[in-house]
């Protein structure tokens, strides 16, 4: 058995295959240029979503508040953009020219201390990282410390959503206010705002996607991932079992944090902007459904759930705009009672054993990674997408041992 | 210090418990409560409903916290940690219904139960070596689940799950190892099975067990504690326990 098998498998390979395919291949071919910058900008939902999946499907823990992530990270981008953007020549005709437009228009002299430092391209690559991990840290200490958990902890993050907003927009000089930061023009020199640049965006994004993908992948297939399931079920246990169970809970929401930031820093990239619309506590619960309709327990699940539900937005409210809030109202509330497992819920319970019947038996490990004899015991544990291939390799590991 | 630490004689206590008080809202549920445990010795609290015995449980295993007293491990002050510090300490719980990871298999209870890797970084970077799955093997062959590994949990029958619980904290290899009521809903040969697997893991270790079925005490207790309304009202052999005037009044006059 080989590194990659260990802890991907077989079955999720090809599953990692496909999506890659999608995203790589045929999204690029078949989408002109400005339907792809708007994939790229729905997958930028998705490392939400996959944040989601960790710190919600995984560690149990409902976060309402991860457009407060997103945001930090496309704020910390739309800093350094805007500072590109606002060079003196550029704003010869303000009467305070080198600071952003919205600073001038607020009457401020002066570029403020906390913007001084988004000069530099590498700090603020360090403060898209680092900070949202900060701010989560200091969040999950007072909580999970304190043992506060479950839906308290939900309404905690939501009213932090809230209190973010609220703060962007009433600062305006110092945040760009309701409008956000706008006219964001260059990377180095490089103006993002062409086609071409927006292509390449796309595909950093992916791969920046897919290396989040790799890192979520490893932590629910280490030993941490099993343990945050068995906090979810058992946290008690888990504690007389000699585990600290609110390092483990801080550890997989920073981690959905730092995640979250990675995908607001491509989105301000990609779209040329970043306003509190995407932060607050509307958005915070629409990357909830996301995640949702993916399919909790499944990373991929994030991916696809982010690029349906964007999808139907974008073409329902294309043709019918008021009543797209009530269609994906029922989208949620149809999947959680329908298909608690989401996408993949569906996939697993349906469209696999369908597919069977017309794929050749050697190729069945790249649809399903249950044999379809034993059904019922295994659904019970599904949604964890891999039972069989784990099993698989620990019979192989164990087999090693032997040896 | 170091050196008398070391020497601990077979006849010195591993748990004492000492003046312990604990209360909710006024109400004592243990009450000046004084206790010790010595090496290998297997300890049995009895007492009717209510008698604060699962509280007792609760106290040394850091899940309540004491209003008054001590509770000395080894040498080591309990009331002042932390759940798993107790854990890393050496104490061990098993709760009154079983209380196991349903979601995961057996082999993977066991692995999760094994005391390396318990910090964040630890976890991430845990791989299941020879070492540990010979552990867990052996573990699960003490307990009668050795063929049983891949089995999900959460199939196992109720008996079956009360020893995945006891194998997990063998794993732990913990010097004292709390019990709270093994054999409840056991069938009487699961019972006899689970007494000749606590005599047998009673040799490294000592046990404080909490338990109602008076045959069950009588094959495995080496001395008995009876508990009423938070303290202790007899305690010593099995037999003079029984024939305690004060412990036959509160058996029957209730």
């Amino acid at each position: 058995m080989n590194k990659v098998g260990s802890f991907i498998g077989r079955y999720q390979l090809s599953h990692f295959i496909i999506l890659a395919l999608l995203i790589f291949v045929v999204m690029p071919l078949a989408l002109d240029s400005f339907r792809l910058n708007m994939v790229g900008k729905y997958l930028t939902y998705a490392f939400v979503a996959l944040g989601l999946v960790l710190c919600w499907g995984y560690g149990g823990i409902l976060s309402l508040g991860q457009g407060v992530f997103f945001g930090i990270g496309g704020y910390c981008m739309a800093m350094f953009l805007k500072l590109e953007a606002s060079s003196p020549e550029n704003t010869a005709i303000q009467s305070t020219p080198g600071i952003p437009d919205f600073m001038d228009w607020n009457q401020l002299t002066e570029l403020p201390w906390f913007w001084v430092p988004f000069q530099s391209f590498t700090f603020t690559i360090f403060a898209i990282l680092i900070l949202p991990a900060a701010f989560a840290f200091i969040i999950a200490v007072a909580m999970f410390k304190r043992r506060v958990g479950g839906v308290y902890f939900a309404i905690i993050t939501q009213a932090i959503a809230a209190i973010l907003t609220i703060l962007i927009i009433g600062q305006q000089g110092y945040t760009g206010g309701v409008n956000g930061i706008t006219d964001l023009r260059t990377l180095h020199g490089w103006d993002i705002r062409t086609d071409e640049a927006k292509t390449i965006l796309y595909f950093v994004n992916g791969l920046l996607l897919f290396g989040c993908l790799f890192v979520a992948r490893y932590i629910i297939k280490s030993k941490l991932g099993r343990l945050l399931v068995a906090m979810r079920e058992r946290e008690d246990r888990v504690r007389f079992s000699g585990y600290d169970v609110s390092a483990f809970k801080i550890f997989i929401f920073c981690a959905a944090a730092t995640i979250s930031a990675i995908g607001g820093a491509m989105f301000t990239l990609q779209v040329g902007f970043m306003s509190p619309t995407f932060v607050g506590t509307g958005p915070s619960i629409e990357m909830v459904i996301f995640c949702a309709l993916g399919g909790r327990l499944a990373i991929l699940g994030a991916v696809y759930g982010a690029l349906v539900v964007n999808w139907a937005k974008t073409s329902f409210s294309e043709s019918f705009p008021e009543l797209w809030l009530f269609a994906m109202g029922a989208l949620f509330i149809g999947v959680v009672m329908a298909f608690p497992n989401g996408l993949a819920g569906l996939y697993q319970t349906y469209i696999a054993p369908w597919l069977q019947k017309y794929v050749p038996e050697k190729f069945h490990w790249i649809i399903t990674n249950r044999n379809p004899e034993e059904s019922g015991a295994e659904i019970a544990v599904a949604g964890e997408t891999a039972s069989e291939d784990e099993k698989k390799s620990k019979a192989g590991e164990l087999s090693h041992a032997g040896n | 210090m170091l050196e008398t630490n070391k020497h601990i004689g077979p006849k010195d206590f591993v748990l004492s418990i000492e003046g312990l008080t604990v209360s909710f809202d006024g109400f004592k549920a243990v009450n000046d409560l004084s206790l010790y445990v010595e090496e290998q010795e297997i300890r049995v609290i009895i007492g009717p409903n209510g008698a604060g015995k699962t509280t007792v449980l609760d106290l040394i295993c850091g899940r309540t916290k004491a209003t008054e007293g001590s509770i000395k491990f080894k040498g080591k002050e309990l009331t002042k940690m932390n759940e798993h510090q107790i854990v890393h300490a050496g104490v061990g719980r098993k709760f009154q219904n079983p209380s196991i990871y349903e979601d995961l298999t057996v082999f993977e209870n066991l692995e999760l139960s094994f005391p390396r890797g318990r910090n964040v970084w630890g976890a991430l970077t845990f791989r299941r070596d020879k070492e540990v799955i010979d552990k867990v093997q052996e573990v699960a062959d003490m307990i009668f689940l050795g063929d049983k590994l891949d089995m999900p949990a959460d199939l196992l029958s109720h008996g079956q799950k009360q020893w995945l619980e006891i194998g997990m904290l063998l794993i732990q290899d913990p010097e004292l190892l709390m019990l709270d009521e093994p054999v409840a809903g056991m069938s009487v040969s699961e019972r006899k099975q689970t007494a000749e697997l606590l005599n047998r893991i009673t040799k490294d270790r000592s046990v404080l067990v909490i338990e109602h079925d008076m045959q069950f005490v009588a094959d495995i207790a080496h001395r008995v504690t009876v508990l009423h309304q938070g303290q202790v009202l007899s305690e010593g052999s099995m037999e003079r326990v029984q024939n305690d005037p004060k412990v036959i009044e509160v058996y029957l006059g209730h």
